[in-house]
């Protein structure tokens, strides 16, 4: 057998993977820059955020992405706590459960949204801000699979019983267990599990597309159907955001390499 | 009972039989799951199902013999098939280099770290990427035609332009060198473990009987593998199949991809019947669900070998 042959067999693979990556990295970053004609700048970034239609969308969607992962924390943790203490037999419903977002494709979830929560009587859809409540609940149910994975393997990593029992003997209630000892316990899988949720969030176009909602995604759609330079300037910065989120999740969470998957698409 | 004493450490893990109250404090969550992800689905496949006045028909399902929607399925399917097959093989020999194929250590460590990025570079950013790379006026586009020569009569000969070879980006080509490029990223990611829980025990093995490297891949390793391979596969299916905002991104909606037109069946009825609408989104669940059926298969019989 040859060894050598084997490894530059390798390399050809590697070689391909990283111009696949680079090329086209490389080259919205080239065509960004590129929107003042003859010379390098950043003007396409420039004209990008001083739109205030970009800084509202972008404030829009983070602000729905703070609210639908802390909503999603607060419902998910109590939940899995709950399965690890009491009902470990409801473990296998709600994993399956947890991954119906991966089945039903967004598009025909969103529809189904619309279907139950367009007209009464479960109407939602008539004031901006119950068509906020249906936008946040449609990130939670989508992020879902990501924040319900994080915390099971937080959880699944401390001992649930013995904690509960200690907190318990020295005299706490059920919020300040929760509170006091499972949530400090559970920081580098809520981490992970948040940035990743929060990621999804700012990127996802389906719900605020057919929701009407402003927020990042359809903004983004439309700036690439009548821009030119602005869209290679926002994949970068989108680039740059993705980069950020999963760096910190492997600062954090250094020696346990969980891999993750961000966003849907 | 017996009254307990404190000092004795009690059971780890007392086998309680879950009691209604236990049930009851996952009483927010399924409520939760029942609103807003239950009902709606069912309120979909209800509608599958109904005439518009709500009576029970079969009807609807007759959209499945219309020229139009067929022929969306067919473009997506094709698309699915095809980046998860490309996507597929390319990762899988990413992957093997990176695992077993001694690539150098550095490279290992940043297509490692890259193939997390771009397996999570997805939506409309993906799109603009490409289209800053490989649309008309992109970089890559740019270079290629600019390269230029002056032919035996003198005029100036620019022969690589690829739009001037069929090729575009706003195509069903297009849209497969788009997705691959977070498709094959996740099979890397997916398919790691799996090269990793190759055994070196059985290439020796395998090469102290004599056997050539074809010989260990092709009766050895490459069975062993095949479950795991199509299951990441499958998920790779899956995961193009479902996409909506890269190939909306990408062609404005020029190509009928499923999601597309269900995107606009709900923007504007373009179907003239909103029940038909329904059906065809539980034509995709259903194909999700056979899919899904199948990874889980796939999965259960991989487990089995990489627990050993």
């Amino acid at each position: 057998m040859n060894a050598k042959r084997f490894n530059s067999w390798a390399v050809f693979w590697a070689v391909l993977a990283f111009l696949y990556f680079f090329i086209p990295m490389y080259g919205t970053l080239d065509f960004s820059l590129r929107m003042q004609k003859g010379t390098l700048g950043f003007l396409a970034y420039q004209t990008v955020l001083a739109d205030p239609r970009f800084l509202a969308s972008f404030q829009y969607s983070a602000i729905m992405g703070v609210i639908s992962v802390t909503l999603s924390v607060l419902l998910f943790v109590p939940t899995v706590y709950w399965i690890y203490l009491r009902v470990p037999r409801a473990r296998p419903i709600v994993e399956v459960i947890t991954i119906l977002p991966f089945i039903i494709p967004t598009i025909v979830f969103v529809f189904g949204l619309i279907r139950t929560f367009g007209h009464p009587p479960l109407q939602l859809t008539m004031t901006p801000f119950k068509t906020d409540i249906l936008m946040v609940a449609g990130y939670i149910v989508l992020s879902m699979p990501y924040m319900f994975r994080a915390i099971d393997v937080g959880m699944r990593a401390i001992d649930v019983h013995t904690l509960t029992e200690a907190a318990q003997s020295l005299g706490a209630n059920w919020g300040q267990i929760l509170f006091n000892v499972i949530f400090p316990n559970l920081r580098v899988a809520l981490l992970s599990g948040a940035l990743i949720s929060f990621a999804l969030v700012i990127g996802e176009l389906i719900l605020g597309d057919f929701l009407v909602r402003p927020a990042l995604g359809p903004y983004m759609v439309e700036v690439g159907r009548d821009r030119a330079y602005e869209p290679a300037a926002l994949a970068m910065m989108s680039y740059a955001l993705t980069w950020v989120c999963l760096g910190l999740i492997q600062f954090f969470s250094q020696g346990n390499s969980s891999r993750q998957q961000l966003t849907g698409r | 009972m017996t009254p307990q004493n404190p000092a004795l450490p009690k059971p780890k893990h007392p086998p309680l039989p879950a009691s209604i109250s236990d049930w009851a404090g996952l009483l927010p969550f399924f409520v939760f799951i029942l609103a807003f992800l239950i009902l709606p689905s069912l309120s979909l496949f209800a509608g599958a199902f109904q005439d518009p006045q709500g009576n029970f028909t079969l009807v609807n399902l007759n959209l499945f013999k219309d020229e139009y929607v067929l022929k969306s399925y067919a473009i997506s399917l094709q698309v699915s098939v095809i980046t998860s097959l490309v996507g597929g093989v390319f990762g899988f020999f990413v992957a093997y280099a990176i695992t077993i194929g001694n690539a150098p250590r550095w490279m290992r460590n940043i297509l490692t770290t890259f193939s997390g990025l771009a397996a999570n570079f997805g939506g409309v950013p993906l799109a603009f990427a490409f289209i800053a790379t490989l649309g008309r006026t992109g970089f890559v586009t740019a270079i290629l035609k600019s390269i230029c020569y002056a032919d035996a009569a003198g005029a100036q000969v620019c022969p690589f332009n690829p739009y001037d070879h069929g090729f575009n980006l706003y195509s069903l080509t297009g849209l497969v060198l788009t997705y691959t490029y977070f498709q094959f990223p996740l099979m890397v990611l997916t398919i790691t473990p799996a090269l990793e829980g190759l055994k070196k025990d059985w290439r020796e093995a395998s090469a102290n009987l004599g056997a050539s490297s074809w010989q260990y891949w092709k009766d050895v390793a490459l069975p062993i593998l095949l479950p795991s391979i199509l299951g990441a596969m499958i998920l790779l299916f899956g995961s193009a199949f479902g996409a909506f905002a890269t190939a909306q991104a990408l062609t404005g909606g020029s190509i009928y991809l499923v999601t597309i037109l269900i995107g606009q069946q709900i923007r504007g009825d373009v179907l003239n019947n909103p029940n038909e609408g329904y059906a065809l989104a539980f034509g995709m669940v259903v194909i999700m669900a056979i899919t899904i059926t199948g990874y889980t298969i796939l999965q259960r019989r991989t487990a089995r070998w990489l627990k050993v």
